[in-house]
């Protein structure tokens, strides 16, 4: 877990974790084969109930199981933060078994990788990764269904057919349900993975549609679960002072009124990870443990720490943010070259050079970390978390506690909100240590304010691009200068660059048609937690880059959207490998497996102009702003619109999107996922950054860390999806980075002001 | 310790807690109700909404010494099927994201509904905006309560 940064080290292993759930997939199979002998059954059980006596199940993969009393159970085994993967994954399955949709039962899969294969619900991977196995984990059960019942009916299996949870006989009435095939499900053969033929995607029924997620009513009704919603007898909860400044640590500490506090049972002490501070440890902080959350929270408030700040504790990021502005006037590391940028510069009939700013932002995900940890006399821990990354968290409690991986055991609950932040195992580990300290089960409590002291920031940025004209008003060059304290660099001080992966998002990817382009970084330090926040570093490379294009669209005299599609030239594939020295990532994906296809772009650009009316002429007073970002392999364009209302106030009546993420799972949750991505970004433009002074986080709550409101949502936001039966590809973060230059170059057109820095007022 | 009898959800629940404790807390910690929920203990977000008497107030800045004899109202009590008819048209428009705001969501809309029954837009904005949805459910809110408002 060393300097482990899972979200591109995973994506590297897209292709290998894919082909690992066949390993998987294969393994369990054979296990169930060993049924008829009563040998060990991964993901079998028998239950015995009341009155319909013995319940039979039967599992053909770690995913799918079926009962004799025809219930359908499915696995969810990525994290439900609100994507709605926890219903399209199953949706797949299900119709590829022809399962009756409506009596499905669906179980949230614990941590386990050896089981389920990859759980790192992070880079919008989950559709794109699991599409296929998903497919086959339905197809193959759906084989061996019919397989049963054509034995059963002495027929060719194919006269079979499955809907509703039964396999009936063409043209006849002859049906049996599901359940009333597992007995003989049990002492089948193993089908040739080569005779299970998933259906055609034209044969989908769910797959393509608008599908509500599994959890609505009960979210609805208030009885779902997320992760401060379990209850353990004997339980204690736990708020920890964590160091004020990212390294500091405990010189000395007086706990007495803390302790005298009623309701406060004890004081423990966490040994943070000082600097680097790591990924995947917690910070150092004084634990005070209380038989309910307002004691233990009084109880921290009458602490007495004294700290050793440690070397962040001068560190400004306003400063700092200057610093890497100036630091782009000199020379940086070339990532990408392509012709001769300086040679178009001294040719040039004129110059951009324009810089801009993104500050660090907060996931402030709605449900602050909670953690419950079990640690048992056996020296078994059991934990309920809602974790983007069980496994990481599984792995690293296990490090943190001295024990064997198969010693822990991770429930997940639902996410209150991801965004990135819950992939960190920091919280996990408090609730595992202070448990096995306390001997008694444990939630650990975050508040607000230690979600925006504590977070692994999106990192502030920023970025200089220069742009040459020629005597044509051709755009000869693009020079984009890109400066982040780096992800890595919280594991690791002396990465004092982007590393590869983060600038192929949106930067090194810069996908136009430009004769000479130059790409370059420079250095900067972290003094804080950097981590990954929906759509990552794209949020600052789209930002600049598509705020640009439309300043030079200005300068050129030509439309933005006319100009994306003549930069973006030829239908054709993209490879980047040759100009950035193969060091083009593709979200971890061959590019031969998903290609950049210009064409596929230009057409999600010009359904937004068609959408969105964009060639229309509005009433004075109302502007439209267009930007387009391909990211995590999906193709997005966006037009939005702004008026002010009689008060001055920004409104943005009208966001329109056009994506192409491939074959869509469900249609429903990819609208939300727009829908939603244009909120968040506009809280990214408009009204959220942290900034550091002495090395202390200066916002503490929502009321100086601010999120939009209603008031402030765009009105209407429609989501175009184009038609596809390309590979899917995610949306959970692609919605985010065209819409704030969208955004941006709206405002520009209703007010004349450009806009440079994040987040921006009108 | 103070001893309180609550009227929550119609029905008497005697509490033993120390007089600052928010009813949130009382609710979450001392009745195990999990339905409200925690999101940032000074009255900015909404996400652990209730009705005392009829009206939303923010359990996490609600003391249970100021609580008194009025009724509460949680999202577990809001209806006895999950009937009501914010929460049909919840799912109906599939509003929820992660959901963990939507109770209290719910919960404002539910005291907005019963004081006026046929609420302008902008009159929904004005109710909502003390309930933050990070996810970026607002649109679908607002679509919700719309459709229960109609019925």
């Amino acid at each position: 877990m060393k300097n482990f940064i899972p979200v591109f080290k995973d994506k590297n292993k897209a292709s290998e974790d894919r082909s690992k759930i066949f390993v998987a997939s294969r393994r369990d199979f054979l296990k169930i084969g060993s049924l008829a002998t009563g040998g060990f059954l991964l993901g079998v059980n028998f239950q015995c109930s009341g009155p319909k006596g013995e319940v039979v199940t039967f599992a053909p993969n770690v995913y799918i199981s079926f009962d004799s009393d025809n219930q359908v159970t499915l696995i969810a085994h990525r994290s439900e933060m609100g994507t709605g993967i926890r219903t399209s994954l199953p949706m797949i399955m299900a119709d590829e078994l022809g399962a009756d949709w409506s009596k499905i039962k669906i179980v949230q899969a614990e941590g386990d990788e050896d089981k389920y294969g990859n759980q790192n619900t992070d880079g919008s991977f989950s559709v794109r990764m699991f599409f296929e196995p998903m497919r086959k984990a339905g197809a193959t059960a759906r084989h061996m269904l019919i397989q049963a019942a054509a034995a059963k009916w002495g027929v060719d299996p194919s006269e079979c057919y499955t809907e509703n949870s039964e396999v009936h006989l063409k043209e006849s009435r002859k049906k049996v349900t599901f359940g009333d095939l597992v007995q003989d499900l049990l002492v089948m053969p193993l089908p040739d993975p080569a005779a299970v033929k998933t259906k055609e995607l034209s044969e989908y029924k769910l797959v393509g549609t608008d599908v509500a997620i599994y959890d609505a009513k009960d979210i609805a009704t208030g009885k779902a679960v997320f992760g401060a919603d379990v209850d353990l007898p004997n339980m204690q909860i736990a708020m920890i002072a964590r160091s004020p400044v990212v390294g500091a640590k405990i010189i000395s500490y007086n706990d007495a009124k803390a302790l005298a506090v009623p309701g406060v049972n004890q004081v423990v002490k966490i040994e943070g990870a000082g600097i680097p501070p790591g990924l995947d440890k917690p910070l150092e902080g004084l634990a005070v443990l209380a038989s309910n959350t307002w004691a233990a929270k009084k109880g921290r408030e009458a602490l007495e720490i004294e700290w050793d700040l440690g070397p962040n504790q001068d560190y400004n990021s306003t400063a700092q943010l200057e610093a890497m502005a100036k630091s782009t006037l000199q020379n940086g590391k070339v990532r990408r070259e392509r012709g001769n940028f300086n040679a178009a510069k001294s040719s040039a009939a004129k110059t951009l050079d324009k810089t801009f700013k993104i500050p660090f932002y907060a996931h402030a995900t709605m449900e602050p970390i909670a953690v419950i940890a079990d640690y048992k006399g056996d020296g078994s821990v059991e934990i309920w978390a809602p974790s983007q990354h069980p496994q990481w968290a599984r792995g690293a409690v296990a490090g943190a506690l001295g024990i064997e991986l198969p010693q822990v055991k991770i429930n997940v609950t639902l996410l209150g909100g991801g965004f990135g932040r819950k992939s960190k195992p920091d919280g996990v580990i408090e609730a595992a240590l202070l448990s096995k300290a306390a001997k008694t089960p444990v939630r650990v409590q975050w508040t607000r304010e230690d979600d925006l002291h504590h977070d692994f920031y999106h990192s502030h940025s920023a970025q200089r691009i220069v742009a040459t004209l020629d005597g044509s008003g051709n755009l000869t060059g693009w020079n984009q200068h890109s400066v982040f304290p780096a992800i890595g660099a919280t594991g690791n001080p002396d990465e004092l660059h982007p590393s590869d992966g983060e600038l192929g998002l949106g930067c090194t990817d810069f996908p136009f048609d430009v004769p000479n382009i130059r790409i370059e970084t420079h250095e900067s330090k972290a003094h804080t937690r950097i981590g990954w926040l929906r759509s990552v570093s794209n949020i600052n490379h789209a930002f600049a880059a598509q705020c640009m294009m439309d300043e030079i669209a200005e300068a050129r005299g030509v439309d933005p959207i006319q100009q994306a599609i003549e930069l973006l030239g030829e239908d054709r594939d993209l490879n980047f490998a040759e100009e950035t020295g193969g060091k083009y990532e593709n979200y971890g994906e061959k590019i031969e497996d998903f290609p950049w296809n210009t064409g596929r772009m230009k057409k999600v650009i010009q359904a937004v102009a068609e959408k969105s009316n964009w060639s229309q002429n509005l009433a004075s007073g109302k502007a439209l702003g267009f930007a387009a970002h391909k990211s995590f392999l999906t193709y997005v364009a966006c037009v939005v619109m702004v008026e002010k209302d009689a008060n001055g106030n920004l409104i943005i009546p009208e966001v329109h999107y056009a994506v192409d993420c491939g074959v869509g799972v469900n249609t429903d949750r990819i609208k939300s996922q727009f829908e939603g991505g244009a909120q968040f970004a506009t809280s990214l433009a408009m009204t959220s950054a942290i900034t550091f002074d002495k090395g202390q986080v200066q916002q503490h709550n929502f009321d100086s860390y601010q999120i939009i409101r209603m008031p402030q949502s765009p009105k209407k936001i429609e989501v175009h999806i184009i038609p596809s039966t390309e590979k899917p590809t995610g949306v959970g973060e692609p919605p985010v980075p065209p819409y704030i230059p969208a955004l941006a170059n709206a405002v520009y057109k209703l007010t004349g002001k450009r806009i440079y820095e994040l987040p921006f007022k009108v | 310790m103070e001893n309180y009898t609550l009227t929550i959800n119609g029905k008497k629940q005697e509490v033993s807690a120390e007089p600052d404790m928010p009813l949130l807390w009382v609710l979450r910690d001392l009745l195990n109700m999990k339905g409200t929920k925690f999101g940032c203990g000074q009255a900015l977000c909404g996400a652990c909404t209730v009705h005392l008497d009829d009206v939303a107030v923010r359990s996490c800045s609600l003391p249970i010494s100021e609580v008194g004899a009025g009724n509460i109202t949680t999202i577990e009590g809001l209806s006895e099927k999950g009937d009501h008819p914010l929460q049909e048209a919840w799912v109906e428009h599939v509003v929820p994201q992660c959901g963990y705001c939507q109770g209290g969501q719910i919960m404002t809309a539910a005291a907005l509904l019963k004081q006026n029954p046929t609420p302008s837009e902008a009159e929904i904005e004005a109710a909502m905006q003390g309930n933050l949805c990070r996810c970026g459910t607002y649109n679908r809110i607002k679509s919700a309560i719309q459709t229960a408002a109609s019925r």
